[in-house]
């Protein structure tokens, strides 16, 4: 067993810090007050090539490993989650499917593109009745011979409007339950799409999550992703990737509140000493560094066991449960440390409390995670 | 034309500074060692014309004076856009060995510009280039704080006192630059990393050359005093303390 980064993996750690503590502190916390997506900032983590970070080179991507991911993802997400889930979203939902289970024309057509930056994409599963419970897929994809006509509505899409490629998961056999339902590479400016408006969210409020609207969408047969019938098992595979990376940006936003709480506690004075003498504080503060030193462990094992091609689907489930959680807990004590400044926006961290939440939700809630790690221990 | 920038390996601007040994060493238990900031900016400015002016410079090879635990920083350079590094196997004793070493490699290769920062960030002796200039009889221009290439003739700017100095130069030539060459260092690209595995990364043992100096210690400036806050309304506190307290009128 080895806990020492390799050469590569720390450079990859100090660029996501540089480019996140350069490029994206300064205006965070006005982005996330006006809803402002980072169009420009994006453009610039793409350039670096942290949108395609692990995909092969041969289709222009970065070839790295997922621990490095892991730690890229955490320093990100340390400044700006509206950013980091850009970057996850990119990763490990659109760019890791059509490079595992795409066709050479597809990669060639879609991957390329993606996981160079010069596109973005989005993944739409979730539906107005179909969150948490992925089989009930309400949006149609009709096969009509030499294309699909895809009606229905989803959900609570990232990069809804910023993305040029979409994949949709969609029934095509009703009959057949989940095992009809299909994974479509969708272009964002077909015919027949239309978005909902830019929702209102408590949290990583300038990533841009939007409704999308399929009416009478026709997509080509040759962009269905695997066989016929194969698009929920693909999106279940998929996110088990993709809770490593909300796993490691709840792990980065846990990490982000604890510094700057760490850092408070050595500069703000109360009863005649630094409020870090006061054991209360420190302890909280201890506490805090071994949650967050646990939840490390539990992204990087998973990501490493993804490197190692072997089963990590129960490990990036305690990892984004765990990771997420502990979020939670830890961006509300950094608040509390912080007293009355931490709730105000200047200090960051009731932002970072924002964001943690959403981890809690997303690519799986914390009780969907419990599901997949329950079940795992009765086999 | 084929450039060599001379990059030093230091701590990171925001380490804690201890020292060991009574007081005659450097701890270097937990530091994270980054580029010299000013080598750094040398490197940038570099690859900034390599890029937007296609043709212009043909290599950017990097040198450091250092042991084997310098690499990562080397691998830094080259992933950033270096095309190559040299490493000069030994451990860097003091500027005139540093020097030394350098000459030697300019000696046995023909660069163009060789470019050092002004100083290095860690023992700041600001000696380098100058060293080096008089070693190798070539001419170098201090200060710099910006440099164009234009048809292969090379226009420097200098800061002086109350303005600015032009300076044109004759190849090669040795520019010592200062903060102003380039805005802000690189951040490495995953592609830039994965190539700097690939990049030639030559290390040669050093030349003999003694050691002309010795540590004899190092002290820390005094803490800096609690700030003391005066109401707005009381100047005359003010101006007793500044007067009698900081003697400062």
């Amino acid at each position: 067993m080895n806990f020492e980064y390799t050469e590569e993996q720390k450079m990859i750690q100090q660029a996501a810090k540089d480019f996140a503590e350069r490029e994206l502190l300064g205006d965070v916390i006005e982005r996330d007050e006006k809803s402002e997506f980072p169009t420009e900032h994006v453009k610039k983590l793409a350039e670096l090539g942290f949108l395609g970070m692990m995909t092969d080179p041969k289709y222009d991507g970065g070839g790295m490993d997922t621990v490095s991911y892991v730690l890229a993802m955490e320093e990100i997400s340390k400044i700006d989650s509206s950013v980091a889930v850009v970057m996850s979203v990119c990763n490990s939902l659109v760019i890791w499917g059509i490079e595992t289970y795409g066709t050479e024309e597809q990669k060639q057509k879609y991957l390329r593109p993606l996981a160079s930056g010069k596109k973005i994409g989005a993944f739409l599963l979730s539906e107005p009745e179909a969150g948490s419970d992925a089989t009930s897929q309400r949006t149609t994809a009709e096969d009509k011979g030499d294309y699909y006509l895809v009606n229905g509505t989803k959900n609570w899409i990232t990069n809804g409007n910023s993305a040029s490629t979409y994949i949709v998961i969609a029934q095509t056999n009703p009959e057949k339950k989940h095992k009809g339902i299909n994974a479509l590479i969708v272009d964002k400016d077909s015919p027949g799409i239309t978005l909902g408006p830019h929702e209102n969210k408590m949290g990583m409020r300038s990533s841009d999550t939007h409704s999308v609207m399929f009416n009478d969408v026709k997509v080509p047969k040759e962009n269905r992703l695997g066989d016929d019938g194969f698009g929920f098992s693909f999106a279940m595979k998929t996110l088990e990737g993709g809770r490593i990376g909300i796993a490691a940006q709840a792990l980065g936003i846990a990490s982000g509140a604890f510094e700057r709480a760490l850092k408070y506690s050595l500069e703000r004075k109360a009863f005649g000493t630094e409020i870090f003498n006061h054991q209360h504080v420190a302890f909280k503060l201890s506490d805090m560094a071994v949650m967050i030193e646990n939840g490390r462990n539990l992204c990087l094992k998973a990501a490493w066991l993804k490197d190692q091609h072997l089963p990590y689907g129960v490990a990036s489930a305690m990892a984004k449960q765990y990771c997420a959680d502990m979020a939670m807990h830890i961006t509300t004590e950094a608040v509390q440390i912080h007293g009355g400044y931490g709730y105000v926006k200047e200090y960051h961290v009731e932002r970072l409390m924002r964001e943690a939440k959403l981890t809690q939700i997303y690519e799986g809630t914390s009780e969907i995670q419990k599901i997949v790690i329950s079940r795992s221990l009765l086999k | 034309m084929k450039i060599l920038i001379c990059i030093s390996n230091v701590p990171d601007t925001t380490t804690k500074i201890k020292f060991v040994n009574n007081n005659t060493a450097f701890d270097n238990a937990g530091v994270q060692w980054i580029i010299n900031p000013w080598d750094e900016l040398a490197l940038t400015r570099a690859l900034d014309i390599k890029d937007a002016q296609p043709g212009t410079i043909d290599n950017i090879t990097v040198v450091n004076v250092g042991l084997a635990d310098t690499e990562p920083t080397i691998r830094k350079a080259l992933a950033i856009g270096a095309d190559g590094a040299i490493r000069v196997n030994a451990e860097p004793k003091d500027t005139f060995f540093v020097a030394s070493q350098i000459a030697e490699i300019v000696r046995k290769d023909a660069f163009d510009i060789v470019i050092c920062g002004i100083e290095s960030s860690d023992y700041n002796g600001a000696a380098l280039g100058g060293m080096l200039s008089e070693m190798l009889g070539m001419p170098s221009v201090s200060a710099v704080s910006n440099l164009e290439i234009t048809n292969g003739a090379v226009e420097l700017k200098r800061e002086i006192d109350g303005g600015q100095e032009t300076v044109l130069t004759q190849l090669p030539f040795i520019a010592v630059i200062q903060k102003g060459i380039a805005k802000d260092p690189r951040i490495p690209s995953m592609r830039g990393i994965m190539s700097a595995k690939g990049k030639p990364l030559q290390v040669v043992e050093p030349t003999a050359v003694d050691s002309l100096t010795e540590f004899i210690g190092f002290e820390l400036p005094k803490p800096k005093a609690a700030c003391r806050k005066i109401d707005a309304e009381n100047v005359k506190e003010l101006v007793d303390l500044l007067h009698n307290e900081a003697k400062l009128i």
